[in-house]
């Protein structure tokens, strides 16, 4: 057995460097910055649990003077009235659900078509068919363009995302109010018995908040879905086509079941997205304290509550906002936590396959 | 030959074969086969019906596009008649003051940016490092890499939240400081998931050679991993810059909003309320006066041009990244 002295002597032999050598063991400081910068790395990623840990924490404890005063009745309550220190959040979680619900149905829809229409690369094949016709299709520079548009294709509707979601605020305040306002009160003096459309629209409101919300998490939806229908083993659609299957036979019996899962994750991360979502809502939901389903009617939800609140709020109203924060992020902190358990599982699965 | 077979019996088999080729020569194979039920025609249901959820399928996506072209639309016409140079120099109007313009937001959007950008890059880009380094079973790694992923989702009001419970209330005043914080944490996750794919993209036989030359992992994650996967890195980075430019709900109460240059009083503060393109357009918008109204869709138009731009030179450099 060699002693311990000995190794370090064998090791520092090793480290010098003698003329004509190319290679050359880590020196003494080398093998220090090496451990320093080990776990500087191990620190720094704990440091992101450590931050989660704390935001809830931080909320929390802000929170528990409101929860102490007002209990669990404040999730029941209908009134918010700071003058008379009531305090209820039930039409915001309502408001909440509703509007993210609605959104999420409308995104999905148009969301995981999009993801099929990019998928299947309808875009380029219908430009190919065009570029044969025109005998382009070998062209060095035609020729690229069936996946060149492609990818343009998947970067606009990547584009839909960056777009900061205060100007879409805007945009809904002065576009879209103003454009369906007609049509909403149409439907109101006509089918006015209908719950859904008992109010007119009279400004903000629920639809127009619905609507931009729905285009906010559409480019989520997409890229989760393309990326799961992408995934999908070529040996399939050709076993589905090799069976004399159409390209919808095959789309709907073989590559959306087997992506399903990858698809569900994808909407249930945008459920969280549409819950967590501030500004857009804030612009244009109304900002009402009412509990409703009329498309047209103004509401508030959770995130909009604290947006417009939390500015001009007095000393004994920032804990109840905490309290209402803490319901927000229990709420969207479960959301997210499926979804990405979801999504983990369905990655799993389709390594398998 | 290998054949096990005895040689009578393949020989009678090739026969047989032969046999029932020349009888089938003889008549028509194809007897009996009605082509045109074969042909692809738009007559038959099935056919019918994949071709017309295709047309829907198509109609959608072109549907779903609509809302982008007609922001850009508005932004470009509605924010640029606003547009002059005068918007990007002078100081936010008073109520019914004509002129003015965001300068001081345009700079204080910058420098929340920067100080956010400042905690963020190397946080996010070095626990990406250690996510990529991390052998398969770490259960620390893949703890780290579910929060970063929940993070994601996390409501950006909530950081504001926070932001304002940990800086806010601590230090007594709204400043930049809580603004870029807010922003910190939701610029965060994208940075560590970027540069953990980015790093595990490098081919593992450019750090098996660095390895392999006595180099320390230190020295292989400075001089090997971290200058190939920068592209990508750096990808990451722009997207997150580019989603914190337009986060309003973080600063609402964080950095708050001023009417005032960040230099006010002589000297360089940032422990004090800032201005921001985003909160400028949320204050604005909901202002009964035209001239601020038209100042929001300019200040619109100058927010997504930015963003815009910054994406863009991330998915231009995304295209450089090194594929194993």
């Amino acid at each position: 057995m060699a002693s311990a002295s000995e190794i370090s002597r064998a090791r520092d032999e090793a480290a010098t460097w003698h003329p004509g050598q190319v290679w050359q063991p880590p020196s003494r400081g080398q093998r220090w910055f090496d451990v320093a910068f080990r776990n500087l790395c191990l620190v720094f990623a704990a440091l992101t649990i450590v931050l989660i840990v704390v935001l809830v924490i931080e909320i929390g404890l802000k929170a528990i003077p409101a929860f102490r005063e007002y209990g669990l009745s404040f999730l029941g309550g209908r009134l918010w009235d700071s003058n008379k220190q009531t305090y209820g959040i039930l039409p915001e979680i309502w408001g909440t659900l509703y509007t993210s619900l609605l959104a999420l149905f409308f995104g999905s829809l148009f969301g995981v078509a999009a993801a099929i229409f990019l998928s299947e690369g309808y875009l380029g094949e219908a430009v190919f068919k065009l570029l044969t016709k025109m005998h382009l299709q070998l062209h060095p520079f035609w020729g690229t363009l069936p996946q060149r548009l492609e990818g343009l294709l998947k970067n606009l509707i990547e584009l839909l995302a960056a777009v900061p979601s205060v100007v879409y605020g805007l945009w809904g305040l002065f576009v879209v109010i103003p454009l369906i306002r007609p049509f909403c009160n149409w439907l109101h003096g006509h089918f006015g018995w209908f719950p859904l459309f008992s109010t007119d629209l009279s400004g903000p409101g629920i639809l127009p908040a619905v609507l931009v919300l729905s285009i906010m998490i559409l480019p989520t939806i997409t890229a989760i879905s393309r990326n799961a229908l992408v995934a999908v083993p070529q040996k399939l659609r050709m076993a589905a086509y090799g069976l004399g299957a159409t390209r919808w036979e095959t789309i709907l019996g073989v590559l959306l079941p087997t992506a399903s899962r990858g698809i569900f994750g994808g909407i249930v991360l945008a459920f969280g997205r549409a819950l967590g979502e501030t500004m857009a809502l804030a612009m244009l939901v109304g900002n009402a304290n009412r509990l409703t389903v009329s498309l047209f009617s103004p509401a508030n939800t959770l995130a909009a509550l604290l947006a417009n609140t939390f500015p001009e709020a007095g000393a004994h109203e920032i804990p109840v906002l905490m309290y209402a924060a803490l319901v927000l992020l229990a709420i969207t902190l479960l959301v997210n936590v499926f979804g990405a358990l979801v999504l983990e599982r369905a990655a799993a699965k389709a390594e398998a396959i | 030959m290998s054949d096990p077979r005895p040689v009578p019996a393949k020989k009678s088999g090739s026969e047989a074969l032969r046999h029932r080729a020349e009888a089938a020569a003889e008549q028509d194979p194809f007897a009996g086969v009605d082509f045109s039920k074969l042909e692809h025609s738009l007559y038959r249901p099935r056919t019918l019906f994949s071709v017309v959820l295709s047309l829907i399928v198509t109609l959608m996506t072109m549907l779903a596009l609509i809302p982008l072209f007609a922001v850009l639309w508005m932004l470009i016409w509605r924010g640029g008649q606003k547009l002059s140079l005068a918007v990007f120099t002078h100081l936010p109007p008073a109520p019914l003051e004509q002129g003015g313009g965001f300068g001081n937001a345009i700079i204080g959007t910058l420098i929340m940016i920067g100080i956010a950008s400042l905690i963020t890059v190397p946080l996010g880009i070095l626990t990406g490092v250690y996510l990529a380094q991390a052998p398969g079973e770490s259960r620390l790694a893949s703890a780290v890499r579910f929060s970063a992923k929940v993070l994601t989702g996390f409501p950006s009001i909530l950081a504001g939240v926070f932001a304002y419970g940990a800086i806010v209330l601590v230090t007594g005043g709204y400043s930049a400081v809580a603004g870029g914080i807010a922003l910190f944490i939701l610029m965060l996750p994208t940075i560590i998931l970027t540069s953990e794919n980015a790093i595990a993209m490098v081919p593992a036989k450019m750090k098996e050679a660095s390895i392999g030359m006595g180099a320390t992992s230190a020295q292989t994650v400075w001089m090997v991993l971290l200058p190939t996967a920068m592209p990508g890195i750096l990808t990451g980075v722009m997207l997150a810059v580019a989603r914190a430019a337009g986060e309003t709900a973080p600063l609402l109460f964080t950095a708050l909003f001023s009417n005032y240059w960040i230099t006010s009083g002589g000297h360089f503060n940032l422990m004090q309320p800032t201005a921001s393109l985003a909160v400028l357009i949320y204050n604005f918008s909901g202002m009964p006066f035209k001239n601020q109204v038209e100042l929001a869709w300019a200040a619109a138009l100058v927010l997504v041009v930015l963003v815009l731009i910054i994406n863009l030179i991330g998915q231009s450099l995304s295209r450089q990244q090194v594929q194993s």
